[in-house]
Formats: C-alpha cells, structure tokens, sequence
C-alpha cells in the first residue's frame, strides 16, 4: 500500500518517472542537495520581506512533498525571525478536477494549524508546478476550510506549461523543460535524499497528468 | 473493488484504506462548510425495502456531503407495493443513469443479485440476515479510534447472533483486521454455521466478560422471530443484558458499543448505555465519516 502510494504521488506531484525504473533511461541532476537548501532559504527571506515579517502567515503544504517543504521554510523562518510560523497540510485529493480519469487515490492528510487560515496570509507550497491544476484545487479547498487574507504561492521548481492563469510568487528555481521530460522531486523526508531530476518522459496510457 | 457486498471481499489492505479515508473526512464534519466537491455530478439512490431511519440518513448525509444528488427511494407507496419485482426496480434505477444504488432488503443476497442487473456501484445497506457491510466498518473505524488499533483486540459480541447481519459483517471484517471475535448467546439465538466462521463461540456471557476488551451488544431482532427463541424478555435480560454489575467485570478500559436502535433495560441497562463507555452516539457519527469514504472509493474514480 505505502510503495504504490508513493508511486502515486511520485506521478502527483511532478509527473515524474522513478528514473530508476527500467526502460526509462537515465535522469540528469539538475539541483542537489546544498541548492535546495540555499533555495528554500532564499525563499523564507523573500516571504519574510514581502510579508513584512511574516507575522500573520499560515504555511500550507501539498502532499506528499510539499509538506516537508513547507516544514524546512517555517524551521527557516523561525531561524531568522526567532519566531515559530504555523505551518500545516492540505490535501486537494477530493478537489481535483481528473478524479474520474483514473481510479480513486487514497487521501492525504489535511492538518490546519490551530489558529484556523481565517484572515491571515496562507503560502500554500508545493514541490513541482506545472499545469497549475493542483493549485486551483488548493483554492478551492482553502475556500472550503476558512477566508484567508491573502494565498500565496511557493514553489521549489516551476517547469512551465501552465494550462491556467496562475503563477508562483515565490519560486526555487525555473526550470523550462520540454513536455516530454519529467521533473522527478527527491526529498530527505519522503526518499532518503534531497535533488531535483530531470529524465526522459514515461510512457503514459493516458494522456499527460501533471500532478 | 466495485461493489461493496461483504466484508468477507475486503482485504485487509482495501480495510485499512477505507478506514483511513473516514479518518481524514471525518475532519469535513468539523468544518463550517461540511461538503466536499468530490462526487459533483453523480447520482446515489438509497433504494429502502426496509425502515431504516439511521442508515438512510446516515448514507444520505454522506452522499450529499461529498455533492452527489441523491434519490430517496422506499418500497412503501412505491410500485413494489403495485407488485414490481426487485429486477424491473433496478433497470428502471439503471435507466434513469444511477452511479451508485445503496440498498437494503429483507432478503440475504438480495444486494448480490442487484450487482447482477446495474452497471452502478451497488452498496449493501444490510441484506436479510446476511450482511451489513458498512455498520462493520463504522465499528472497526470506533474502536481503532478509542482503542487506538483493532488488530489484537478481544471483542464480545453478544446477543441474538442468528438475525443479526451486523455480527457476521463484524466477525469477517474483525478476523481480517487481526481482532479475536467471541460470539456470545443462548444456544437458541447461534447460527447452525457458526463452527465455520472465524471466531470462538460461547454461552456464558459473565465468563467472557473480563477477557473482552470491547463487548459489542446485538439487538434481539424480535420482528424476525416467528416463534420463540428464548422463555422471556427478562430471562434473556438476566443472562446476556449488560447492566452496572457486569460493567464493572469488564477490563478498566474496555468499551461498550450497540448497533442500535437499543432496547433499554433488556440488552443494555439505561445506565450503561449512557456510560461514557458506551460509544453508541460515537457510531453514529463516524457511521457518516465511513459512508463517506466508501462512497468516495466506490464512485469517485473511474
């Protein structure tokens, strides 16, 4: 159950292919360990300025990897502020708009921080941003849980293709890539270590899925 | 899984699954917009041979939460009172495009023959005697959330085992989640098959007590008994009824749980149903939770 849960959001969160799985040719690493840190640190200083101190900020991650990302930026910003930012998770499973393309998935966790998102500033954080899909059912889902004051977007790795108008204030790196490439996100937390992988695209029986 | 018939056709994995997803929507119920956009679109019938108040409105509540359009339909002051069959009731619900019929009938099978004639998820609401797949479910979800888990757990469950679906679905689902089922009851009210099912059987309900770690009581369904199956309601009270006393043989942290609708003072004293180790009411809410998800695992993907 837990291994094709994690196939499943490997696919979930950047349309990505296990480089290691036969047949799928080799991944080429295009950030390693050191600059993932030094990113999401150059994005907790950038949500720091723009919110001016972050005093009413919310972190939301996305499972699966954007919850330990939103974690490492809330660990940052408490490093530098000297003061703990809530951060929490929040499942779109039940928000996405291809549910019926595929079998039903299991659910993620949704964990809102105890002061609730109503007027504050939630940065919902996720790994990959592609289509964009996956954000507009983030909002959905927010709109369900409480009235935020303000969403904004962190995101370590934005690969472009968007098919909504939506875009990321807070971004690790821009990595144009072609459709028939995967980005395939490694974390300490989720896989033993952290890179960002750039592979060959797996051959899908559908048609393309971004998340 | 397509439908969902028996517990006995779950795996302990699919179990696992369908007990972890009411987990994580049981949070929707704590929410100010209790609904989710999940089953936009979709169609659920409760189709309700029988009078089940909390069951249909269990399923109902579930099905609307998660945005599907439900149709209530009962067999009373329906064309099955005209003389329709079973069959027809189907293809018409299939005609009209129901993704998902739920249904409960007096006949055991009566939900496998349905899975026969629609091309929608068919969910057993309880057939005859046979099973209650989904009240099993709620049980196991109550337990593992006031015992912290269900494997390994010793549970009771006592009374009239014979009419009860609700036992049989507990004692596979239970079996196959890792608990140790003891069906307790006279030997009156004790299915002829039980020696075949996965469980230890008993007559001595004060024996088994202090080895329980939750003891689930049955309702005496006595709108299924044709002739007598014990001398009086007192007699039963007196040997398989939890009162105060017996209560109080139970291990320090075991739970009481009942199906309901009670019969106070013959299976359950008053006192002890409204114990706060009685979890009935708790039932009763994560009986949405679970429907929940089993409709969302049934009908939410393709």
């Amino acid at each position: 159950m837990c291994a094709r849960k994690r196939a499943e959001s490997d696919a979930e969160a950047s349309g990505a292919a296990d480089p290691t799985a036969p047949g799928t040719g080799t991944a080429r690493t295009v950030l390693d360990g050191p600059e993932i840190q030094r990113a999401l640190t150059r994005i907790a200083h950038e949500v720091l300025e723009r919110t001016k101190g972050a005093h009413d900020v919310t972190l939301l991650g996305i499972p699966s990897r954007g919850v330990p990302l939103a974690r490492r930026l809330a660990e940052r910003i408490e490093r530098v502020e000297g003061r703990a930012v809530p951060w929490g998770s929040l499942d779109i499973t039940m928000y996405r708009d291809d549910l019926r393309l595929a079998p039903a998935r299991a659910l993620g966790r949704t964990d809102i921080p105890p002061q609730g998102i109503d007027g504050r500033v939630v940065v919902l954080v996720d790994d990959v941003l592609f289509s964009g899909r996956t954000v507009r059912a983030a909002l959905d889902a927010l709109s369900d849980i409480g009235r935020p004051r303000a969403v904004q977007l962190a995101i370590l790795v934005d690969r472009g293709h968007r098919e909504l108008p939506i875009r990321a204030d807070y971004v690790g790196k821009n990595l144009p890539t072609s459709l028939r490439e995967t980005v395939d996100v490694r974390l300490t937390e989720t896989d033993g270590r952290d890179a960002v992988l750039l592979g060959p695209a797996r051959p899908r029986p559908g048609e393309e899925d971004d998340r | 899984m397509r439908h969902l018939l028996s517990t006995g056709d779950l795996s302990r994995e699919e179990a696992t699954l369908v007990l972890d997803t009411a987990a994580e929507l049981a949070q929707v119920s704590g929410r100010s917009v209790k609904k989710l956009p999940t089953l936009r679109g979709r169609t659920v019938v409760n189709l309700f041979y029988e009078d089940s108040t909390r069951t249909r409105t269990s399923f109902e509540l579930a099905a609307k939460r998660l945005s599907a359009d439900v149709v209530n339909f009962s067999a009373k002051g329906s064309s099955v009172s005209k003389g329709e069959s079973l069959k027809d009731t189907a293809l018409t619900l299939q005609a009209m495009g129901a993704d998902g019929v739920v249904v409960r009938h007096a006949a055991s099978g009566a939900a496998h023959r349905l899975a026969g004639w629609v091309d929608g998820a068919v969910l057993n609401a309880g057939d005859g005697t046979h099973e209650h797949p989904t009240q099993a479910l709620l049980d196991a979800y109550t337990m593992r959330a006031r015992m912290g888990r269900v494997e390994g757990l010793r549970v009771a469950v006592v009374g009239d085992v014979l009419h009860s679906r609700v036992a049989r679905s507990n004692v596979l689902l239970l079996h196959t989640l890792g608990a140790e089922v003891t069906l307790v009851a006279p030997p009156t009210l004790m299915p002829v098959s039980v020696h075949t099912w996965p469980c230890a059987v008993s007559y001595d309900l004060d024996a088994v007590l202090p080895k329980s770690d939750v003891v689930m009581l049955l309702r005496v369904q006595a709108e299924r008994m044709r002739h007598a199956f014990f001398p009086t309601a007192r007699e039963y009270s007196r040997r398989y009824g939890l009162d105060r006393d017996r209560l109080a043989r139970l291990p320090d942290d075991a739970i009481v749980m009942h199906p309901g609708p009670m019969v106070r003072g013959m299976e359950i004293s008053a006192e002890v149903a409204d114990s706060p180790r009685s979890t009935v009411n708790e039932q009763v809410a994560n009986g949405v939770s679970v429907r929940m998800a089993v409709l969302y695992l049934l009908l939410g993907g393709s």
